[in-house]
């Protein structure tokens, strides 16, 4: 390289501020543009595995290529010794007592110490001057494995003589746990199950199998860290939580909480999977031991390993009806597949119990859910955990029932549904709308789509066009075993962390005069993942503040935390964040107004007063003053934590308790069409039906609820990790064979948005992200079944599934 | 590992003689993935893309010369009337980036069984050019795949050309892929009519350890439709008959379970295409078809 | 090994690259243009297509030591070739076949210098501005790979069939839109041409 593009000291890519100057009011409710959206275009905009520094070192991470072994020995020399490597690191090699992670149990080794469990964990870790390098260095080190049984299922991770995939533990599940190879366990019993079936005029009970999901966000796991003088060290990350991150890297680097500062780098999508650790503490590691900066970036082989999956559940189901429509009981077992280490799993077995009976009226209840330690891939975090599988089990039984009752099954869906004040399994009340049966009416009522549509789309007014019709450029038919198929679902998930988690938020709000014009600066540590969070703070601080100006200050850990971009929380809870701390610098705005004003004019004093367009005014919209002549030189600058209602813990036993603070519902309607004879599915449309309570950014929200459907819908036809039940390894750790719906594969998703506040919530708004992911699955399934008569109790469905072959 | 850039045909052929393990490299879009992913590190890289020739081709007589670098999106826009089915294959093969780059000389040099020209290849019949420092040969496709993943080049040959037979009938390829785009072939299937020698000839793909012809199911239709005179009657096939070929299709599969699909439903989708490709062209030979030529 | 090549109209050079290196690499490590996503580095995804001598490939599969001598059109240079295109063919988009960007004609054109800071950049070319105004960006790693591939679909057919566009953007994966919005997109970055052709 003749001369090097970005010789700086500040690491390129450190993201710079966004300031949003708009013509319009750009308030809430408005589909304001993406602050972001003109460096996404240009290709400027910094992520995560954008970052350089001069003089800096690639990590590279060597992994477990079985699943369960000892680990014999370990010889690092010829690695060492290799030219442009500056450090090789295991176990040994880690500076602090502390030697593990994790988001509630602190069970993940940041480097394998004496064993692995799963395919692919940490083992050791090179540092050199060019990836090649490392790749090389990281071959040379030799790893001598003793394998060890394998647990892979319920059957044995709970057998007489299972081996134990962590032993000793001593997390406070292991009390209430029937083994130690269950992560946790929750119950939920209410009324008299057995009883009450007793009273039902028919019963159908299904068993159900939901695939291993990958979030398979497009920005692979990468970041740089950078030593710095004072013996700490500067991250630059794509994660969903940086203060989650700080407080798991800082006791196993040793080093107090100030001295790793985090800043968020552009983060390429994450829907879970960048809520636990990845390659985090290993590039710290590295830059610490090497003093050099280090960049890791994962390829995609890699991330198929580098972070966590949605949970593979077993699911048995039973439910019973009267003759007239009624639900009677439920009763179901939930098993989750949690991997080798705890991550999520056990807020996911409280959501999978929890909202097992979905969005319907079970006054007499049965549930267990259990997640457990296999050697299997490590599961947590994904879109609508917990909630996405116990929807695609309950919606199949929905349908049966119907079927069994000769009822339409979406007004058998209506007469059961849940409302606001209904009663969930839980004990708590739903206390806001809960428009089930109004949004399956809604996906009901849209006109079908055309039949035929590969005739009417032919090019040159003769030919089919391939790409309408199942197999898609494939050329697999043209019209021959084509069936439609017409399904339904809807489903119910809770919004933000549930079971008495302090669940809070920090915002920190900054108002001053720059230029003659009042500017808001909002700083708080929220990932912006994708999901356009910083479209909506600068929404909130224009319509609180009455400014056009309003500047995002970069996530970092110089604010308190903002929680995770999980959970559908964000806007509802950073949101409320940045309101409240907006609202108490508007109150200080007024009292220096008053003070300076006051006399001239008495609505000051007696008026209810507002901020807008720039301007002091009374709730009759007369202008009282100029907030530059307000503020003048003086700059409010406020930092506050906002907490929404808190949540109980779920009753161990009973599984009774308010655990949960809000509800999400959307409903599907799938219509496909299957070539009944090779098994292949073309999804036409995806139509969806969703309550946001209040819709902050319209724009925001259809990509949202379009983006969650088609992520169900993938999940339904194409997307599954496959794990080899003799090894434990997975076999399709690419995107050649881990398949995403491309955009020939996207149905269109026309969408209906209903906004019936929640009066507990800011602005009335809902937590939208997952609910939407939740019943595309099941509607897939449900027309799949439709047109082709099978009872396909498994998701994703194959080829295979279809044609008995 | 080197990086070879030899500006012309001789140059290649030349460092191929001297280095006989260089691994060829022209679209990039096999090589470069087990690059990436650490699966190869071969000693010399093999440069093929400032050799011109490589990506143009000569229509003749009673062949088209299809040079070994043509992309994909060109067969697809110049040659879909003498190679409609090779044409249609190119329209399946991954996305439009990767047939802008890719072309037959990478699917016959890599041979993998899921390539997706190869079902096409056999099909049309054709003979593959390989060059050395020593000479040139033709290799007939019928004898050019000889193991998964191996072919009949000698180790100091490379793919100069393949010289496709032009459609003298109707010609349809299909393939099974879980997406509807981007998708490598669980299994496929190619048909080309011969009217000119009242043959029908196929081609299999990944549902064998190499590419391969359905021969059995190629000998029975031949003869039932000699038998019953179809080549000139131009008679609906009888569905007898579509059955049998397509069976014998199914039959010719000696194919794998592995994380794409099962043998058995590939044994099955193959029966299926080939029943539904034969139908297709058929249809078209009677002149009474809608899809006259394809959807490529 | 040493690669010279033409990158957004200016000469390029590398030093010491690694034989295996790709074209993504060079672009991202050693050029500082890292808009050229790197998802998959296997060719299935199209986050990193540019067009090298005109024609959208994926730069991960793309050796280095093959653009020795060649024109290299990325994300970043975007606005620019298309501002070179509309002043070339006034109204944009031309019949299929019949126009493109000739290799002479990127040879003639020269990005604009810029330094690299946000808002200094020339003015966003119309699919860049389509895919804002439709919130077609999200997270926003696949847009850049989406805007070439794009841009190219509407150079040769301007006004294309939503099946058109599909398949046009069939290798470029979008994980969080459900790909709608990006359809909506396209779609009005072809009726904004349409307008600029009419009026």
């Amino acid at each position: 390289m003749t001369t090097p593009p970005k010789a700086q000291t500040v690491p390129a890519g450190t993201p710079t501020k966004i300031t949003q100057g708009s013509p319009t009011k750009g308030g809430i409710g408005e589909s304001t543009l993406r602050p972001d959206g003109t460096l996404k275009v240009t290709g400027e905009f910094a992520y995560s595995s954008d970052m350089w520094h001069e003089d800096m070192l690639w990590g590279q991470t060597l992994r477990s290529t079985v699943a369960h072994a000892e680990i014999v020995s370990i010889d690092t020399s010829e690695a060492l010794a290799t030219s442009g490597v500056y450090a090789v690191m295991t176990y040994d090699d880690l500076p602090a007592e502390m030697k593990n992670y994790g988001l509630e149990i602190q069970d993940t080794p940041v480097l394998a110490h004496g064993k692995v469990r799963h395919h692919g964990e940490p083992v050791a870790i090179v540092a050199a001057d060019h990836p090649e390098t490392a790749r090389r260095a990281a071959a040379k080190i030799k790893i001598e494995y003793r394998e060890l049984p394998l647990i892979t299922d319920e059957a044995s991770a709970t057998a007489p003589d299972a081996v134990l995939v962590h032993e000793g533990r001593d997390d406070h599940h292991i009390g209430h746990v029937p083994h130690p190879n269950i992560v946790h366990r929750q119950p939920i019993i209410r009324g008299d199950a057995d009883e009450a079936a007793k009273r039902a005029d028919v019963i159908v009970t299904g068993d159900y199998t939901f695939g291993m999901q990958d979030q398979a966000f497009l920005g692979p796991e990468s970041g740089l860290a950078v030593p710095s003088e004072d013996g700490g060290v500067e991250l630059y990350v794509a994660t969903q939580w940086l203060h989650s991150d700080l407080g798991q890297i800082a006791p196993v680097l040793g080093l107090p909480e100030e001295k790793v500062r985090m800043t968020l780098s552009g983060v390429g999508g994450a829907f879970g999977g960048r809520e636990d650790i990845s390659m985090q503490i290993h590039a710290c590691l590295l830059a610490l031991r090497t003093g050099k900066p280090v960049k890791i970036v994962y390829n995609r082989f890699e991330s198929f390993f580098g972070h966590v999956h949605r949970h593979p559940a077993k699911l048995h189901y039973e439910h019973g009806a009267t003759k007239d429509g009624k639900l009677t009981h439920m009763k179901c077992r939930i098993v989750l597949d949690g991997g080798a280490y705890a991550s999520a799993s056990p807020a996911v077995v409280g959501n999978a119990s929890s909202l097992s009976v979905g969005p319907y009226v079970v006054e007499d209840v049965d549930i267990e859910a259990i997640a457990l330690y296999t050697n299997n891939p490590p599961c947590g975090a994904m879109r609508g955990f917990g909630a996405v599988q116990a929807c695609f089990a309950y919606e199949a039984q929905m349908d049966k029932l119907a079927a069994k009752l000769d009822m339409d099954p979406v007004e058998f869906r209506q007469l059961n549904a849940m409302e606001q004040g209904t009663l969930l399994p839980t004990g708590q009340s739903c206390d806001s709308p809960a428009p089930v049966a109004e949004l399956l009416r809604l996906v009901k009522s849209r006109p079908l789509p055309p039949e035929q549509q590969w005739l009417a789309a032919g090019s040159e007014g003769t030919s089919v066009d391939v790409r309408a019709l199942p197999g898609g450029l494939s050329n697999t038919t043209h019209g021959e075993g084509v069936v439609r198929g017409v399904g339904y679902a809807v489903g119910l998930k809770n919004v933000g962390f549930s079971e008495g988690f302090d669940d809070y938020s920090t915002a920190r709000v900054r108002m001053e005069v720059i230029n003659g014009e009042p500017v808001a600066t909002v700083h708080t540590a929220m990932a912006e993942v994708g999901q356009g969070g910083v479209t909506v703070h600068a929404q909130i601080a224009r319509t609180e503040l009455g400014v056009n100006q309003v500047t995002i200050h970069p996530a970092d850990t110089r604010v308190g935390s903002a929680g995770s971009t999980s959970a559908s929380r964000q806007t509802y809870v950073t949101g409320g964040a940045v309101k409240n701390s907006c609202e108490a610098v508007r109150e200080k705005v007024l009292e220096l107004g008053r003070t300076k004003f006051g006399t001239y004019h008495p609505a000051w004093a007696t008026a209810e007063l507002l901020l807008e367009g720039g301007k002091v005014v009374t709730d009759g919209g007369e202008v009282l003053a100029d907030l530059a002549d307000v503020l003048e030189d003086e700059a409010i600058d406020i930092e506050l934590e906002w907490r929404h209602r808190p949540t109980e813990a779920f009753d161990l036993r009973t599984g009774q308790g308010n655990g949960h603070v809000q509800y999400s519902f959307a409903a599907h309607r799938a219509v496909v069409e299957v070539d009944t004879e090779l098994g292949l599915v073309k999804v036409i449309e995806l139509a969806c039906a969703q309550d946001v309570g209040k819709a902050l950014n319209p724009l925001s929200v259809l990509g949202q609820i379009q983006g969650g459907t088609l992520q169900g819908m993938g999940v339904a036809v194409m997307e599954e990790i496959i794990v080899d039940p003799k090894t434990a390894k997975v076999r399709n750790p690419s995107f050649t064979d881990y398949l995403l719906p491309t955009i020939l594969d996207t149905p269109t998703i026309p969408v209906d948005v209903l906004e019936l506040a929640d009066e507990n919530a800011p602005y009335g708004l809902r937590g939208i992200g997952e609910a939407p992911t939740l019943s595309s699955t099941p509607a897939v399934l449900a027309a799949i079944r439709n047109a082709t008569g099978l009872e396909l109790n498994r998701t994703p469905v194959r080829p295979e599934h279809l044609t008995g072959a | 590992m080197d990086f070879l850039r030899p500006a012309s045909w001789e140059e290649a052929l030349a460092a191929k003689a001297e280095h006989p393990t260089a691994v060829p490299i022209a679209g990039g879009t096999d090589v470069m993935v087990e690059i990436n992913f650490d699966h190869r590190r071969p000693e010399y890289l093999l440069d093929l893309n400032r050799i011109g020739e490589l990506s143009e081709w000569e229509v003749g007589q009673e062949s088209v010369r299809l040079g070994a670098s043509v992309p994909y999106s060109s067969i697809m826009e110049h040659l879909r009337a003498e190679l409609p089915g090779l044409a249609l294959a190119s329209h399946t093969v991954a996305s439009p980036q990767i047939r802008n780059r890719g072309g037959v000389g990478g699917n016959l040099g890599t041979a993998s069984p899921a390539g997706d020209a190869h079902p096409a290849l056999l099909a049309a019949d054709c003979e593959v050019e390989a060059e050395s420092v020593r000479g040139t040969r033709l290799i007939p496709i019928d004898a050019f795949y000889t193991g998964v993943k191996r072919n009949a080049l000698e180790p100091d040959e490379l793919i100069r050309a393949v010289h496709i037979r032009k459609a003298d009938g109707p010609q349809q390829y299909s393939k099974v892929g879980t997406r509807n785009a981007m998708v490598i072939a669980v299994c496929a299937f190619g048909i080309a009519l011969h009217p000119e020698t009242r043959t029908v000839r196929t081609g299999i793909g990944s549902a064998a350890p190499t590419p391969v012809r359905a021969k059995a199911a190629e000998d029975f239709l031949n003869a039932a439709l000699e038998e019953g005179g179809f080549w000139e009657n131009g008679k609906i096939i009888t569905p007898a008959i579509a059955k049998q070929f397509a069976a014998l299709a199914s039959g010719a599969c000696n194919p794998i379970d592995d994380v794409r699909g099962t043998a058995k439903y590939r044994r099955h989708a193959v029966g299926i295409m080939a029943r539904r490709t034969l139908g297709w062209t058929w249809e078209q030979y009677r002149g009474a078809g809608r899809t006259l030529e394809g959807a490529a | 090994m040493r690669v010279n090549f033409t990158v957004n109209g200016r000469q390029q050079e590398a030093d010491d690259v690694w034989e295996g290196e790709s074209l993504l690499y060079v672009l991202r490590e050693r050029m500082g243009l890292p808009g050229s996503k790197n998802a998959c580095e296997q060719g299935e995804c199209g986050s990193c297509t540019v067009r090298l001598d005109g024609v959208p490939v994926c730069a991960c599969l793309v050796a280095a030591g093959q653009v020795e001598g060649r024109e290299v059109v990325t994300v970043e240079g975007l606005a620019d070739y298309a501002k070179h295109r509309e002043d070339a063919h006034p109204g944009g988009g031309c019949a299929a076949g019949s126009c493109g960007t000739t290799l002479d004609a990127a040879k003639r054109w020269q990005s604009r210098p810029t330094d690299g800071q946000a808002g200094e950049a020339a003015p966003l070319s119309p699919i860049q501005q389509a895919f804002i105004d439709a919130g077609a960006v999200q997270c926003g790693f696949c847009t850049p790979g989406l805007l070439v591939a794009a841009d190219e679909l509407l150079e040769n057919t301007p006004s294309p069939s939503d099946q058109d566009i599909r398949e046009a953007l069939s290798g470029n994966l979008c994980r969080c839109t459900g790909y709608e919005k990006i359809l909506d997109a396209v779609r009005l970055a072809a009726a904004r041409q349409e307008e600029a052709v009419q009026s």
